[in-house]
């Protein structure tokens, strides 16, 4: 039997651009707002409450439904159907971050130092470069990459450090950028944490399309860079969904 | 064939397209998702050149390798990941900024223990996040750098010593200092040309206060000096802008590499080990005034032993008595230096040691067998089992299925292990099958027998793969013949035509037809023979060091034509490239014929005879070892008579080996210093293979015949294998101009092997294995960005069976389906039920994969068959596909009966809430009893688990059936009838509930108006 392994799918990551900009003296005020302005607009961003993602997990016969909400104030929960069972995973409800334990079948809360790493991530909702002056946060043009056989512009992203196993620990993650559409086709971060410490993570996307004027990518794959891969296919987002509160809350005590 | 003929045609027609048109694609954009595959091995790790701690987190150390790159662990060295991966893998010195050591590295890359096979590096890098990014910044002639120090307090000034050129002169040699973190550079200490820095030690209280011993060496090809009247030990004090000579104590005369080390503790103590022409004043010496004076404390063999090898000093932070030195064995003091001892039993050839910077008897001690850790002190010593940086300098492979990889490593033996291993290629895989430094192991064509060598050919061993015995059958001197000179790395052959023959160069190329037992002498001396550079026994300088690693002059390649075996090839390290057309009776030597600009004598390290022409063969020139770094690669199609140049400024390092491939002349592989290139045009274009591929020295390549797949024999990350290249085959300028294109492709295997997978533990490294998934491969001319793009399996009715995940990269795409479709429905229970989790397979066959891209679609075929090693009759294979069909439509249509149940149970619970208990009582009450028996309604996913219901009965038997290849077993179709006959009472149940007792509800609802229960049709519910 194929192990199942449940990727956590943070931000599906948005992009859509013709927004020209000459190469040699692009900036990254310049990428991010061809980024934004050709993805919907800010103000539409910005106006975003939620996204409702519907896609599937498949791989290798095994085929998974999820259901993945977030919204602005932070509360989200990816939804896992196994055979008709519905296990919540990675649930916020303004305090509690929290997942079903698989075996157990029941609520339990994630660990203290996971929360706090969580709650840095707040503002991140939609997209952690909207206003990220702002929010605290730093980008740099880290160069150029190829990435998927494409010419692109590499932003690093440092967000307020973590807490890793009682360490702080600075928190950083490089974007790539499509050269030609300024789209963004991956995301890379160092695992810090666990047998996988110190490789390197990676999520890539395609398949863009646009759902109420804003654009988002519909096929999203995560793993290991150089490493194995799983495909997430998206059939359909609802923006500002409607969601009972209740869903949220931690079942437990 | 007929399709070969049709590639050929088209790149025929191509050649007339003028330059400008031609799209030529280089590295990534060429590769796409193509991916290399390390597969280690780990086991016998490689060397390494030097350890570094983080100073105030003792879980965050790093290791330089002497060709495998940086790796960093930061879990106290339980597990390393890489982090220099995409720039050159010869290490000589890491060092972390003190000032920001979470974030700021420095790495001096060229490796600085000088033996023949070092490596080279090209520069100084630095990371400012930790190893995630680097950029180089400058010193690009150094070749090796040995020492970075830093200051304590302002990370503005730094100082690096340049050991500089190992095979030449060279002015980037000495101490250089920045007061700027790194942006400019002012030398500040140089001797000579000759003369580099081997270390530059900062005190650790006082940060103008600077030691730098400076070491007079070089090598020939056939030579090596350490010592001369210019290697000496300095002192600054004003932060190197004067430098004075600190030899009181010392003795007087020349001296060679001198390792020096400042006790952190009290700065005042010093250690150095000199390498003096005084031989019994070679040693160690201690000074307890900040090297003012020195005191001789000790000349063991092991401080004294190959000062060029092991010139570190290694103090105990807080205790300046304790001295380590590295050594064949390596020394410890705990006595200020007087006596020393071993350290504990590990792998030889010991270059650097690393002290916990909280506990003393935690250690890292880095060898030429990787890395070991100590919790007592370094009486024990365990090895870390996830370092692959071992370093091959020859591999082949063999034709078994799967096939195994043999290679010899540098101190390291010679091993074999397979290209595939239940769970991965694990350590337990590999087998020893040769001593000291391995070479080439050769598999015989048609025997479980194999060859293997230790250096100069001091033994060649003839290893019976089944009987375990040996039998040792290297070429001896015989009458009227020169005394036999054979290179550390002694050429090897064996020949397709004639399966027992066996080849050896010495000066002479031998032959034997009887598997070693006989040989002839089938040539005159083909080298150059030039006196000046054989060695006499004096190879070493001040210490003598006749390993025989200079042995020059000799036979380094040796090549049959696959076409015709009385053509054969023979390149000589001293720059001859001889062939004989008639079997050794006559040679030809054809080195006068290469162009101009290559040097006389320049190394012919490969030549390669091709399958493609009696007279072609491609020749690989080296100059590296008198300091040429120009790439060399030539091609013959008139057996010598001219060599054309195939190599271009693309190219970036010499080359030690070329791959042709067998079916396309225009697919060329390189192995270079610095990784592999790849030109699919005959070499006009070269492009670097960078997907999992690190910059590595590739000293050898291989090409299976029937896998296709390119293996490469790495000195520093192992094996690397590139799983089947075929697709590079097709490649041309009609397809590079296409949108979507796809490559033929092989039908995959099913195959029925299964097992249990390996044995490795958490830490122990595992190769991992290619995928036998059958591959869908195409060309896209666009990264897919913009609108879905979906792939699917269809039967060849049209009939959907899966949807694919397609690539979306520019370049090559490969997609890999299993040949299983979707798992069943399975009911939904209060627990999972396992066996639904199994997907079922398809019939061997050739199906449809479509990809649907905007408005286009594109349509290949994908197809497989059976494992030919299969026992199963078509039959058993029907019986088996059926009673899976059967209980995967069972699973299903319970899972909808379920649904459809639990519909009704939830609007009887409505009822029952606007005043219908009467009605939907009953109801409730009879459906939850037949659901009781249908699926789980309580417990959970492990040991509170009810037992399993109907629907795990059913799972349980599908499961089985579906993932064996097997025909269903007699008790297998007793209990899948008992299965179907409960589905069909069940089934008759339910129908009976619903007529009875939920067809009296709906009345009810109807006089209520309740809305009606909503069940959506089969085919809905399936496909969602």
């Amino acid at each position: 039997m194929k192990k199942i392994n449940f990727p956590i799918l943070i931000a599906l990551l948005l992009s859509f651009a013709f927004f020209e900009v000459k190469a040699q003296d692009v900036t990254v005020d310049e990428i991010l707002d061809g980024y934004f302005e050709n993805t919907g607009g800010k103000d539409a961003w910005l106006n975003l409450k939620g996204t409702k993602t519907l896609a599937k997990l498949n791989q290798g016969g095994l085929e998974i439904p999820l259901e993945i909400v977030q919204l602005k104030d932070g509360r989200q929960y990816t939804k896992i159907s196994i055979q008709g069972t519905e296990l919540y995973q990675g649930v916020y409800d303004g305090e509690t971050l929290w997942s079903i334990n698989f075996q157990a079948m029941q609520p339990e809360k994630a660990e203290k130092e996971a929360t706090d790493n969580f709650k840095l991530a707040l503002k991140d909702f939609p997209s952690p470069f909207l206003n990220y002056k702002d929010k605290g946060y730093t980008v740099e043009l880290a160069g150029t990459e190829t990435i998927d056989g494409t010419e692109t512009y590499k932003l690093k992203l440092t967000k307020d450090p973590k807490m890793i196993d009682g360490k702080e620990t600075e928190d950083v993650s490089y974007y790539f950028f499509d050269k030609e559409a300024f789209i963004l086709l991956a995301q890379e971060t160092a695992i810090t944490q666990g047998p996988q410490a110190g490789q390197i993570g990676q999520i890539t996307m395609s398949d863009y399309d646009e759902v109420d004027g804003l654009y988002f990518p519909f096929s999203v794959s995560q793993g290991l860079k150089g490493g194995a891969s799983q495909p997430v296919s998206v059939s359909e987002i609802q923006l500002n969904p409607e969601v009972d509160a209740s869903v949220f809350a931690f079942p437990g005590n | 064939m007929r399709y070969l003929f049709v590639v050929l045609l088209c790149i025929a027609s191509m050649s007339g397209m003028s330059q400008e048109n031609e799209i030529v694609l280089k590295g990534k954009e060429l590769f796409g998702d193509m991916r290399a595959r390390q597969i280690g091995p780990a086991l016998m790790s490689g060397r390494i050149i030097d350890l570094e701690q983080h100073p105030t987190n003792d879980r965050v150390i790093y290791v330089g390798a002497a060709g495998g790159g940086v790796w960093k662990s930061t879990n106290g060295g339980a597990a390393f990941q890489p982090i220099f991966d995409e720039h050159s893998q010869s290490i000589g010195k890491i060092k972390l900024d003190p000032s920001d050591p979470d974030n700021v590295i420095w790495v001096g890359t060229g490796e600085i223990w000088t033996r023949n096979s070092v490596s080279v590096g090209d520069g100084l890098y630095k990371s400012v996040d930790g190893g995630s990014n680097w950029k180089k910044v400058g010193f690009e002639k150094s070749e090796r750098i040995s020492s970075i120090e830093i200051h304590p307090t302002n990370s503005q000034v730094m100082y690096v010593g340049v050991l500089g050129a190992l095979w030449s002169d060279s002015q980037e040699r000495g101490v250089y200092k920045s007061e700027d973190g790194g942006a400019t550079w002012t030398q500040v200490l140089y001797t000579d040309q000759k003369t580099g820095c081997a270390d530059i030690i900062m005190d650790p209280k006082d940060p103008n206060t600077l030691y730098a011993s400076m070491w007079e060496f070089r090598r020939t090809p056939w030579s090596f000096n350490s010592g001369g009247a210019n290697s000496a030990l300095y002192k600054s004090t004003d932060a190197g802008k004067t430098w004075n000579r600190i030899h009181n104590g010392y003795p007087a005369g020349k001296m060679g590499r001198i390792a020096v080390a400042v006790a952190p503790s009290d700065n005042n103590i010093l250690y150095s080990v000199v390498e003096s022409e005084v031989k019994e004043k070679s040693g160690l010496y201690k000074s307890t005034d900040g090297g003012q004076s020195w005191e001789f404390k000790n000349g063991d063999f092991g401080l004294v032993v190959r000062p060029f090898y092991f010139s570190r000093i290694v103090i105990d932070p807080r205790n300046p008595d304790v001295v380590v030195k590295a050594g064949l064995r390596g020394s410890i003091s705990r006595d200020g230096g007087s006596t020393f001892r071993n350290l504990g039993n590990m792998h030889a050839d010991i270059h650097d040691i690393l002290f916990d910077i909280h506990n003393s008897d935690r250690m890292y001690v880095g060898t030429d067998g990787g890395l070991y850790r100590t919790w007592d002190g370094a009486t024990t010593m365990e090895i870390v089992a996830n370092l692959p940086i071992s370093q091959f300098y020859q591999i082949s492979v063999d034709n078994d299925e799967p096939y195994n990889i043999y290679g010899g490593l540098q101190d390291n033996g010679s091993w074999y292990g397979p290209s595939r291993s239940p769970g991965g290629i694990e350590a337990r895989d590999w087998n020893s099958v040769g001593a000291g430094d391995g070479f080439r192991v050769l598999r015989h064509p048609g025997k479980p027998i194999l060859y293997s060598e230790m250096q100069g050919a001091q033994n060649v061993w003839r290893y019976n793969m089944e009987r375990n015995t040996t039998k040792t059958v290297q070429p001896l001197d015989v009458k009227g013949y020169d005394k036999l000179r054979f290179n550390w790395n002694a050429p090897m052959a064996v020949s397709e035509a004639q399966k027992d023959r066996f080849y050896m160069g010495s000066q002479y190329l031998h032959r034997s037809e009887d598997m070693g037992d006989t040989w002839e002498i089938i040539s005159p001396d083909l080298t150059t023979n030039d006196k000046n550079k054989i060695s006499k026994g004096d190879s070493g300088g001040i210490s003598v060091d006749n390993s025989g690693a200079e042995n020059h002059c000799t036979v380094f390649t040796i090549a049959e034509s696959p076409r015709n075996e009385r053509v054969i090839w023979v390149g000589t390290d001293d720059g001859n490239i001889q062939v004989t057309k008639d079997g050794g009776k006559s040679w030809t030597n054809t080195t006068g014929n290469l162009p101009d600009f290559v040097p006389d004598n320049t190394w012919v390290y490969h030549i390669e005879a091709s399958v493609h022409g009696d007279g072609t063969a491609y020749a690989v020139l080296d100059g590296h070892s008198t300091g040429d770094m120009s790439t060399y690669v030539f091609k013959t199609t008139d057996y010598g008579s001219t060599w054309k140049s195939i190599a271009t400024s693309e190219v970036y390092g010499f080359a030690r080996n070329l791959q042709e491939d067998y079916v396309n002349e225009n697919l060329l592989f390189l192995g270079t210093e610095f990784g592999l290139y790849v030109t699919i045009n005959g070499g006009k274009n070269w492009s670097r293979f960078t997907n999992n591929m690190p910059p590595t020295a590739v000293h050898f390549i291989d090409l299976q015949k029937k896998t296709n797949d390119l293996v490469l024999g790495t000195h520093g990350r192992g094996v690397i294998i590139l799983d089947d290249i075929s697709p590079l085959r097709a490649l041309n300028q009609e397809v590079l101009a296409k949108d979507i294109h796809f490559f033929e492709n092989k039908p995959a295997i099913m195959f029925e092997s299964g097992g249990f997978g390996g044995t490795a533990k958490e830490r122990e490294f595992v190769g991992p294995n290619n995928s036998r998934n059958a591959k869908i491969i195409y060309y896209l001319k666009k990264r897919h960005i913009f609108g879905k793009m979906k792939m699917e399996i269809q039967d060849q009715d049209g009939n959907k069976l899966i949807e694919l995940t397609p690539g979306k990269s520019k370049g090559i795409n490969v997609v890999t389906w299993n040949g299983l479709i979707k798992q069943p429905k399975v009911a939904k229970g209060k627990s999972i039920a396992r066996g639904g989790f199994t997907s079922p397979r398809v019939p061997a066959g050739t199906y449809k994969a479509i990809i649907t891209k905007g408005k286009s679609t594109y349509e290949t075929e994908v197809a497989f068959v059976n494992d030919p090693q299969s026992q199963l009759t078509d039959a058993e294979r029907i019986a088996n596909q059926q009673a899976t069909v059967k209980l995967y439509d069972m699973s299903q249509e319970l899972a909808y009966l379920v649904y459809e149940l639990d519909e009704i149970l939830d609007k009887a619970e409505e009822v029952k809430s606007q005043g219908g208990t009467k009605t939907a009582d009953p109801v409730i009450d009879e459906l939850f009893k037949l659901k009781e028996i249908l699926v789980t309604t309580k417990g959970d996913n492990y040991v509170g688990r009810q037992e399993a219901q109907l629907r795990g009965k059913i799972a349980t038997l599908y499961s089985k059936i579906a993932g064996s290849f097997q025909a269903p077993s007699d008790s297998e179709m007793q209990n899948l009838e008992l299965l179907e006959e409960r589905l069909k009472e069940v089934t008759a149940k339910f129908n009976s509930i619903k007529q009875k007792r939920v067809l009296k509800m709906m009345k009810y609802m109807d006089g209520k108006g309740i809305d009606d229960i909503k069940v959506m049709p089969y085919e809905d519910f399936i496909g969602k």
